[in-house]
């Protein structure tokens, strides 16, 4: 809680080294440069499930999976115009995540929210990768200053505009602040817990409603997640 | 007689001001928030999201990738007439949202629930969500956008009048702090809750109270208004800030809206609008004047009337 404790900020590559990914510490600030490519569950599905060959050679090409539809569109004759982007929230994606690591070998994945510390340890440490999660879930048109140009689409007429594989190159393209490190430790989750610690006196002069709901919690210490 | 040309038009250009552009009482009121704020991380997330409202505006790009469902608020002046009639202005509205998804751009949300279809232009079945109201006097229609995120930080509950006021702080507090955590609810944004009515009408109430009214305004019952004030005061003391992170903004405002419900009942939901609050409004007057304006200035005293006559 105090002011002049400034957030650390990092240029990180988009096929980070192992080296570069150990010296990030949860909360520090990241801006990439490379390329980065969108998947999320329409490619997983296409690629995990379907069995259909990844139209990119992953990860030489890029190692970090942005769980993200861009608002953007493309022309006639086949250029784009990117305006802001902007992630989605990865939980929804915990299925998928062990597999799609294993199979794309992503270093970093990024998107809105962050995923469990439990999906951190059994799927994001043992592929040496961790989790980058936007700012603000609003940052949009700073990440779209950080698009240098859109260099591929693949599956648009397959999956539409907001599913399909969008490959960006980007350069100082952020802010992201480091969600999970190579251990597997929240960001999200540290925060929760000293939050938590205080809200039985934020309930004081509350009462539960009269009428119950099946599956609810009093413990607000529990992610929705 | 409204030219409906001119509807199609000005909608177009309202679908990239609520896309690009900030609302002033809600930049206001967030810069407000950023100077309050003492967590790091929650300090450096409102720094961040300042800085890309200004990226916006000089690139006009939109402020956030994800540019939600774009829907329609329509209000119509008593004399207001329009060329083509009632088919014509959903027709406009329907073609402004479709073009205005390419032009801008804005990210081609809607899909078929079932089948995913996505028609690339946020238009389908059902969208985009066109809802209308009535003055009693004035030859003028008010366009309202709001691009209103579709998916974190809404929930309804059938509370009963022995719940109290204890009960209804228990439920907004719990919508906060569920999608609070890991800043589902893309906070701090503009609070809406919806209080009576029944489910569906209630819902209406609750979004329209976070997505048409201003930073500031005071619902004209004095004792809705102390509670708006107690309830922003309470939010923005549980402890969380932007993202989920520790701090202390949460809500940038608290705007209640009530309507009369069953004698047993006491129906409550909440909406936050996002951490962007994206809206745009144009009146068009029959003489064909358009005058841009950031201020629904839906909840007149005619919509909120409680006699039988006016």
């Amino acid at each position: 809680m105090v002011k002049d404790n400034k957030p650390r900020k990092i240029r990180l590559s988009a096929n980070p080294t192992a080296e570069a990914l150990a010296d990030l510490r949860i909360g520090d600030i990241v801006y990439l440069d490379g390329t980065v490519y969108t998947a999320r569950e329409g490619v997983y599905k296409r690629v995990l499930e379907d069995g259909i060959a990844m139209p990119m050679d992953l990860p030489a090409d890029s190692a970090a999976n942005f769980h993200c539809s861009p608002a953007a569109t493309q022309h006639d004759d086949g250029s784009f115009d990117l305006g802001a982007v902007t992630a989605t929230a990865s939980f929804r994606f915990s299925k998928w995540i062990g597999p799609w690591l294993a199979a794309s070998g992503a270093k970093l994945i990024i998107g809105k929210g962050g995923m469990s510390s439990k999906d951190y340890r059994e799927h994001f440490v043992p592929h040496g990768a961790i989790y980058l999660t936007t700012v603000g879930y609003g940052t949009g048109a700073l990440l779209g200053r950080g698009v240098k140009q859109v260099s591929n689409l693949h599956w648009k007429k397959e999956l539409g505009l907001a599913q399909a594989m969008w490959v960006l190159d980007v350069e100082n393209f952020g802010p992201f602040i480091v969600e999970s490190d190579l251990d597997g430790n929240s960001l999200f989750e540290r925060e929760n817990a000293r939050i938590s610690a205080s809200l039985d006196k934020v309930y004081e002069g509350t009462r539960p409603a009269v009428l119950k709901r099946f599956g609810e919690t009093d413990d607000r210490s529990d992610e929705m997640i | 007689m409204i030219n409906i040309e001119l509807i199609q038009k000005t909608a177009e250009s309202l679908m990239a001001k609520a896309a690009i552009e900030i609302p002033d009482d809600y930049l206001t009121g967030l810069q407000k928030a950023a100077n309050d704020e003492d967590g790091d991380l929650s300090s450096f997330v409102l720094e961040a999201m300042l800085e890309n409202y200004v990226a916006a505006k000089e690139d006009r790009r939109a402020m956030c990738g994800d540019t939600g469902c774009p829907r329609w608020y329509v209000k119509m002046g008593n004399e207001a007439q329009i060329d083509g009639g009632p088919i014509a202005l959903e027709a406009a509205l329907r073609r402004a949202t479709a073009n205005a998804t390419k032009s801008v751009p804005l990210r081609p949300n809607r899909v078929h629930p079932l089948w995913r279809t996505d028609h690339d232009n946020n238009v389908g079945i059902g969208a985009p969500e066109i809802e209308y109201g009535f003055e009693p006097d004035g030859n003028w229609i008010d366009l309202v956008t709001v691009h209103k995120g579709g998916l974190f930080g809404t929930d309804y509950r059938m509370l009963f009048p022995s719940d109290g006021i204890e009960g209804i702080k228990r439920f907004y507090l719990d919508s906060l702090v569920a999608f609070g955590k890991r800043g589902l609810a893309c906070q701090p944004a503009i609070i809406g809750i919806g209080l009576g009515g029944s489910k569906d009408s209630c819902m209406v109430l609750g979004k329209r109270a976070a997505c048409l009214r201003m930073v500031g305004d005071r619902n004209p019952d004095p004792k809705i208004a102390a509670l708006e004030d107690e309830f922003k005061e309470l939010g923005n003391n549980i402890g969380m800030g932007a993202m989920g992170f520790v701090g202390k903004s949460m809500v940038i405002d608290c705007n209640i809206e009530v309507g009369y419900c069953h004698t047993g009942g006491m129906q409550m939901s909440v909406h936050a609008f996002c951490l962007s609050s994206r809206r745009a409004v144009a009146r068009i007057y029959d003489d064909g004047r358009v005058e841009f304006r950031t201020d629904p200035a839906w909840f007149t005293d005619y919509q909120r009337r409680e006699t039988v006559e006016w």
